[in-house]
């Protein structure tokens, strides 16, 4: 029979259609995780270059200031923030505090991190 | 009722046991003031006789019409539809998501049913208890142990809605969950906290809150959950404490 629950559907997830507040935070909390956990990879990846001495650092270096590396730096920030801060608002509610205004609380630390997100690309792109 | 009638396309999801699914047309004159159930029954009554849809009460206490419409859950009998399309509009029905479709719009419940039972839900709870915990009393003090039926009709609307309901084969799901927190709250038996003390039970709720938006009538299990991990928390460090407290004794 059809219509059954099954892992295999899982990219609904990411359909927001017809669905309320706290299917976007659902969605926005695995779309950052999984861009964080990504990005560790990534990160231990260019790590591990660094062994092969100081030319391969100082490319890194480089590589690490281009505009590409920074805007996708900027978005590993904004994914942390975005996904830490949702965090601090899925601890609450689990254990009961807030739960009732959960949409308030997404709405407000989301209103927080547009101005910290807006804040460290100020510093990233424009501070220096 | 309004004077003004509209033309609206009412689309039935159709699926015989065994056969593949698809959406047929039923293009239609209705009152907008009309509920969706009412729609349905046209259909039935005028154009389809092997039209199949539950449904019992009409008036939003038997839980059975809970149907998708138009991509959100919806408890046909009391939605009118002028709230769901427009004139000239579209009335996309189909059965609720993750339960196993038995024909056209009817699906298979009985696993739900007997997930319920076996959190001994009761359909009476005494007043103090019927309500949630964070709602001003409706009554008065000495009426507190009166009783009343307990507000959620099991529709299944909030199973059909939980994304985690979706992927999970095993999890019991937002109205079982909501169902032992009411439970407990009555009978304060601790057997029903291990028993939602789990991977597939409390634990797998991802706080999306679709239950609670879609509930038709305010059982918020959304907030039930919640409340059900914290009263899980709590058995476990008093538990930790009687163990501590048992190696001191010896």
């Amino acid at each position: 029979m059809k219509n059954q629950p099954a892992p295999s559907k899982f990219m609904r997830w990411f359909d927001p259609r017809f669905r309320q507040m706290g299917t976007w935070a659902f969605i926005l909390n695995r779309v950052t995780g999984l861009g964080l956990a990504l990005y560790l990879l990534l990160h231990l990846f260019m790590l591990s270059k660094l062994v092969q001495g100081e030319t391969a650092y100082n490319d890194f270096i480089a590589l690490a200031k281009t505009p590409v590396i920074k805007v996708g730096e900027m978005f590993v920030i904004a994914a942390g923030i975005i996904h830490g801060l949702n965090g601090i608002r899925i601890g609450l509610t689990s254990f009961g505090i807030g739960t009732r205004y959960q949409k308030q609380m997404f709405i407000g630390l989301m209103v927080v991190s547009l101005i910290l997100i807006a804040g460290f690309a100020y510093v990233m792109f424009l501070g220096e | 009722m309004s004077q003004s009638k509209w033309n609206i396309t009412l689309v039935v999801y159709r699926q015989k046991t065994g056969g593949h699914g698809f959406f047929q047309p039923f293009p239609m004159e209705v009152d907008p003031d009309e509920y969706v159930l009412d729609a349905i029954e046209r259909v039935w009554a005028f154009h389809d006789r092997s039209l199949t849809f539950r449904h019992a009460c009409h008036h939003s206490t038997c839980g059975a019409c809970g149907m998708v419409v138009n991509g959100v859950e919806k408890l046909t009998c009391i939605t009118t539809i002028r709230s769901v399309t427009h004139d000239g509009g579209i009335l996309k029905v189909q059965p609720l998501r993750n339960f196993p479709v038995v024909s056209d719009l009817v699906v298979d419940m009985s696993n739900f049913y007997t997930r319920l039972e076996q959190a001994h839900f009761g359909q009476v709870a005494a007043l103090k208890n019927a309500d949630l915990a964070y709602e001003k009393p409706k009554y008065r003090e000495q009426e507190a142990n009166n009783e009343r039926l307990v507000d959620c009709l099991e529709c299944g609307m909030c199973i059909s809605a939980c994304p985690a309901a979706l992927t999970s084969t095993s999890y019991v799901g937002p109205a079982i969950l909501a169902a032992i927190q009411q439970t407990y709250v009555q009978t304060g038996d601790p057997d029903l906290l291990d028993c939602a003390d789990s991977q597939d039970g409390a634990w797998r709720c991802h706080s999306a809150f679709e239950c609670t938006a879609v509930c038709p009538s305010n059982v918020d299990p959304g907030w039930r959950i919640m409340d059900l991990r914290k009263r899980i928390v709590g058995n476990r460090v008093a538990k930790l404490f009687e163990k501590n407290k048992e190696k001191v004794a010896k």
